[in-house]
């Protein structure tokens, strides 16, 4: 199953075989602003679902951006470093930030499906 | 005799021709001159100040001796001299208009206070001149003390610290040694701080290993008594609390606040940041604070030069005095003395927050503005303060909208519910009273505030002032209202600048000049 | 009053617009217990020439370091200050703005930092520099908190030859924060070795150049053993004249450097406000504390400067910020950027050289009074000496003889007997020939 989830403070995760891939939701960009820089953690590192996975500023704010999972990074995207526009531009795909391998696949049931995000930002505004 | 010159009057407005002044060849518009970074200005030798080349003579600088050229710009005094004045002519000051920036006490700053810190006595001695050599400045710091220990009610107080988030880091250190020395040491670590404190609050408690803690405000913009009682327990060193607080409001709970941190055994620190409403009228002492910065540079009228520099002296309560950090001024023997070393005095100093003595030239303008003004002008002025604030708010809550039912004490806050459905932001509302000649008001914050607007007039506003400010807002209100958002969204359009790109300024930082990279008027290289 | 714009009817007028009757009325949330009743006891208000009176009259008891032959340094220093730097920075529109935070409106405030942070990035030949600190004690300590965050480690290794008030700032940061410290103790030979004290848990070693007692070096050994093993270096300029003349720390291979910027445009003051410099290497730029000024442009393509990076800043970043400083030293930077454009590379360097010579020449007339031990082989404009009797005595009786002659390091390092006859005295452009000879004939008769 390679279906995505949400959380409530704006991270997806889409899980594929054991790889869980994370990023911020569209709205959470929105909400941001023009991002201008994203903080990557070290591959290797080990994150339980709701530590700090990485952290994303616009000129007048910085977010952390939580792990939805727990598991161990194995990927960043670097090219955010360099193009922080990305998450901007395409949020949901390039403006990826992690990837993590997955631990513990029952964590994702805490998370909400599409469907259940689009309600509750709809609540939010 | 001649009738009047024909040339003398003034010509047509250019409408009847069609031509409308855009862009000139020069950049320039009028007085508003575009001016190059001073390295573009470079005449390589030059130099605009005649010093005498030293005789030969064996230098003694070993191994560490400088090569090749540092790449400062060469230029004659004219050309500097032109280059500032130009410079200062894009800023907005003061002394030009009213600037209602909340939470930053803009008030009238006197030049008789520039002259006093300027005397030879003051601005031309050394921090390390023998002690007998500088009894009139030990005097001057002494004497400040005891005007600023007597507005505020508090036994002492520590002088040196440099600006008010330095006060508030010495505070926070005088709580911490007063813990340790009661053996309470790495047990107390929280801190309480409401949501709407300024950044510096949190930001010190942390940066000396304290956890923060965020208290709740009440739907009327006040501390959540309830929220915060619940939170104390033995592990929380102190609140944080700003009095009168960011909302504009005074904190009528606070003795009850007081007492329970106290019972709790924590300490009080208040953020005095906004002492302008009160000095004169209500102690900090009588209310059970232990510690308080005093910003000279908003409630004493030392001016802000653009960011700096201030002086955050700091009130201490008897359980804190103790610790207050090195140095003090005692005067014994019929002499002044500076107790530099824990081993010179009595006490537990906790350490030292600074080189030397703190900001002497910011001393001095604070006391001058002080005795000008004596105990009486001083409580008018706090009055004055309040009366404008509260004016502004009266007069302005039918067309925007305050969150909080009035009496404010030394700022109107306004928040954006007013704005709603009409396209404009806070931001937008803000810039466009730009082109109407004022700086804007504090915006989004507090944060506890929706598109927050903060006003903080001071007493340095005649009624005539505050009547033409008042108008102006009101008159932006309803063209926001009426839809005319174009008024709103490019502006400002008569600035300097119109709006910068703050997102290209933070992608691809561009933090200095160099040589080929930044050239005059160019979009910057990608 | 006359700072007043309000008169009593403006007041009733107003009182009535809120519906208030009284202004008592305003505070009524102050607790009952709280309100004062009557006025403070203190002086009532006074006009001008009141004040003045009182204020000269302080003034007229200090000795000014212009009424006298004047050799005072450690940490600050009597430099000439071009008329044009006072005149320059008292302008309204320079004097009585805040913060830069609206950028249309204040762009003179913001070209100047942009220009300050490029002077200092130059002088100290570092790629970045901030928009100032509040002094080089101030400045000190938080270098050594951004070598804690940048390397993630809590150790610090400091010279005992930096400024003593210096070592007390970080040692009252790192004590508070939980931070370890190793200080070495004083050297005033010179000669201290620090590479032999960094090992793997330190995130910095900190040295002064030119140190307390105005030995000069070249730091790049240091550097090399301090990157051999994770830590930074970081380099504290109590002097900026002296980069006229000495290689900047950036060419030794430091990782930050700090310093004292009041020699360019700021009176003494009595220790205040002086303007603290702060430059680092660009990867670091992320970990600076304080503001930062960008260039960008606006919305017609123009170029213009804004403060960029706040997310460091504690009025964002609250409690995970790089710093709580909020006010800097604005207006210094201001009074720093001018006289050192006034100077140009030529001036800025020709005044270095003519410190040095000054103070070389004190040197030999001190070194040649009978029982005086210069004590340092290299030095710029300050150096140390040792004199057969106690130098705070020294001290005090140059100045029955109307001469003040330095700084008795016993002041500074109490308790330390190394320090008992030891005075730093220093030399800059202001002294003349008289002033030297005037300064070791006094010398000598105080010794015989």
């Amino acid at each position: 199953m390679s279906d995505i989830r949400f959380t409530k403070d704006h991270e997806w995760v889409l899980v594929d075989g054991d790889t869980a891939t994370i990023g911020i939701s569209d709205y959470a960009q929105e909400q941001l602003g023009d991002v201008v820089f994203v903080e990557l953690p070290d591959i290797g590192k080990t994150l339980e679902q709701g530590d700090e996975a990485a952290v994303v500023e616009s000129v007048k704010a910085a977010s952390e951006v939580y792990a939805p999972v727990s598991g161990e990074v194995i990927e960043v995207n670097e090219e955010l470093e360099a193009a922080p526009g990305r998450v901007n531009e395409d949020a949901m795909g390039e403006g990826w930030f992690v990837k993590l391998k997955l631990t513990d696949e029952d964590e994702l049931d805490d998370l909400m499906d599409e469907a259940a995000y689009a309600k509750y930002i709809k609540e939010l505004d | 005799m001649n009738s009047m010159n024909a040339k003398g009057r003034p010509t047509g407005t250019g409408a009847e021709t069609g031509f409308t002044p855009h862009e000139t060849f020069t950049g320039n518009r009028g007085l508003v001159q575009e001016e190059p970074l001073i390295f573009e200005l470079d005449s390589p030798g030059a130099s605009g100040v005649d010093l005498d080349e030293p005789e030969e003579f064996a230098p003694r600088l070993g191994a560490a001796a400088r090569q090749g050229r540092i790449g400062l710009p060469g230029l004659s005094e004219p050309e500097v001299m032109r280059h500032y004045v130009r410079l200062s002519q894009k800023n907005y000051a003061i002394d030009s208009g009213l600037y209602p920036l909340g939470s930053c006490t803009m008030k009238h700053n006197p030049r008789l206070n520039e002259k006093m810190a300027r005397l030879p006595g003051f601005g031309d001695v050394h921090p390390l001149q023998p002690q007998q050599t500088v009894q009139g400045a030990l005097e001057l710091i002494d004497t400040l003390a005891h005007w600023l220990k007597e507005l505020t009610g508090m036994p002492a107080v520590a002088m040196s610290p440099k600006a008010g988030a330095h006060g508030e880091l010495c505070g926070m250190m005088a709580i911490d040694a007063a813990l340790r020395a009661r053996g309470e040491e790495g047990t107390r670590k929280r801190v309480l701080v409401p949501e709407s404190a300024h950044g510096t609050n949190p930001a010190t408690a942390a940066q000396i290993g304290f956890t923060v803690d965020s208290i709740p405000a009440t739907d009327d913009g006040h501390v959540d008594v309830a929220a915060f009682k619940a939170k104390l327990g033995p592990d929380v060193a102190a609140i944080m609390l700003t009095n009168p607080n960011t909302c504009g409001l005074f904190e009528r709970d606070i003795i009850e606040i007081a007492d329970a941190v106290h019972e709790a055994g924590g300490y009080f620190y208040c953020d005095g940041a906004n002492f302008n409403a009160i000095a004169g009228r209500v102690r900090p002492g009588d209310l059970g604070v232990d510690a308080m910065h005093i910003n000279l540079h908003k409630t004493f009228s030392t001016p802000h030069g653009g960011g700096g520099p201030g002086a955050g002296p700091v009130v201490l309560s008897e359980a804190l005095a103790p610790f207050a950090p090195l140095p003090w001024i005692v005067h014994d023997k019929g002499a002044y003395r500076a107790i530099e070393h824990e081993s010179e005095g009595t006490g537990q100093p906790f350490g030292r927050m600074t080189a030397f003595h703190g900001q002497m030239g910011m001393f001095v303008r604070a006391l001058s503005y002080m005795l000008s003004h004596g105990a009486d002008g001083i409580r008018q002025a706090s009055e004055d303060a309040v009366l404008s604030a509260n004016y502004i708010l009266a007069s302005l809550k039918d067309v925007m909208s305050a969150p909080y039912e009035g009496p404010c004490m030394h700022e109107a806050l306004f928040d954006d519910s007013f704005l709603k459905g009409t396209g404009v932001e806070t931001l937008d509302f803000a810039k466009a009273m730009i082109d109407e000649g004022y700086h804007p008001m504090t915006m989004y914050f507090p944060l506890v505030v929706h598109g927050a607007m903060l006003i903080e007039p001071t007493e340095s506003e005649s009624k005539d002032s505050l009547d033409l400010f008042i108008a102006t807002l009101r008159d932006l209100a309803e063209s926001a209202k009426r839809g005319e958002t174009e008024r709103f969204s490019g502006a400002p359009y008569l600035a300097p600048r119109r709006r910068l790109d703050e997102t290209q300024a933070a992608r691809k930082p561009i933090l200095r000049w160099q040589h080929g990279r930044n050239e005059p008027a160019s979009k910057a290289a990608e | 009053m006359r700072y007043l714009p309000l008169t009593k009817d403006d007041r009733a007028q107003m009182l009535a617009a809120i519906g208030a009757k009284s202004v008592d009325e305003l505070f009524k949330d102050v607790p009952e217990a709280a309100r004062l009743g009557g006025l403070i006891d203190l002086p009532r208000r006074q006009g001008e020439m009141e004040v003045e009176r009182q204020l000269a009259a302080m003034a007229g008891k200090n000795i000014a370091a212009s009424q006298v032959p004047f050799f005072v340094g450690a940490g600050a220093y009597k430099h000439h200050i071009p008329a044009t730097v006072d005149h320059l920075i008292q302008r309204s529109e320079f004097l009585t703005s805040y913060t830069p935070y609206q950028p249309e409106i204040t762009q003179g405030t913001l070209q100047y930092l942009f220009e300050f942070q490029t002077q200092v990035a130059l002088l100290t030949g570092m790629e970045v520099a901030n928009a100032s600190m509040y002094d080089g004690s101030t400045a000190c300590g938080e270098a050594v908190l951004m070598a804690h965050r940048v390397t993630k480690r809590k150790k610090a290794v400091l010279s005992g030859n930096l400024h003593p008030h210096y070592q007390d700032v970080v040692a009252n940061l790192s004590d508070f924060g939980s931070y370890k410290l190793v200080t070495e103790p004083p050297c005033p030979k010179g000669t201290e070795g620090l590479a032999g004290e960094i090992d793997e848990e330190t995130s910095c070693v900190v040295v002064q150049n030119p140190d307390v007692f105005g030995h000069v070096r070249d730091l790049s050994a240091l550097a090399e053993a301090a990157h051999a093993k994770g830590a930074l270096m970081i380099v504290v300029v109590p002097e900026i004249v002296s980069l006229g003349l000495i290689t900047p720390p950036g060419e030794m291979g430091a990782d930050i450097v700090v310093g004292e910027g009041q020699s360019l445009g700021n009176g003494l003051n009595f220790g205040g406000p002086y303007v603290g410099l702060f430059a680092a290497k660009q990867k670091f730029v992320r970990q600076m504390p304080g503001r930062l000024c960008g260039e960008t442009v606006d919305a017609e393509g123009k170029r213009g400067f804004v403060l960029t990076l706040s997310t460091r800043e504690q009025h964002i970043r609250r409690e995970k910020a790089t710093s709580n400083i909020c006010t800097n030293s604005g207006l210094c930077c201001l009074a720093f950027t001018i006289h050192l454009s006034l100077l140009g590379e030529e001036g800025y360097t020709r005044l270095a050289r003519i410190n040095h010579a000054n103070a070389v020449k004190l040197a030999d007339a001190l070194g040649a009074v009978p029982g005086v031990k210069v004590m340092n082989e290299t030095f710029f404009n300050e150096f140390t000496i040792e004199t057969p009797k106690p130098g705070a005595e020294v001290i005090d009786a140059l100045v029955e003889k109307g001469v003040l002659g330095g700084v008795p390091l016993s002041r500074l390092m109490p308790g330390n007997d190394a320090m008992k006859n030891l005075i730093a005295v220093a030399s800059t452009e202001v002294n003349s020939d008289q002033d030297r000879a005037a300064y070791a004939r006094a010398l000598k008769e105080v010794l015989a």
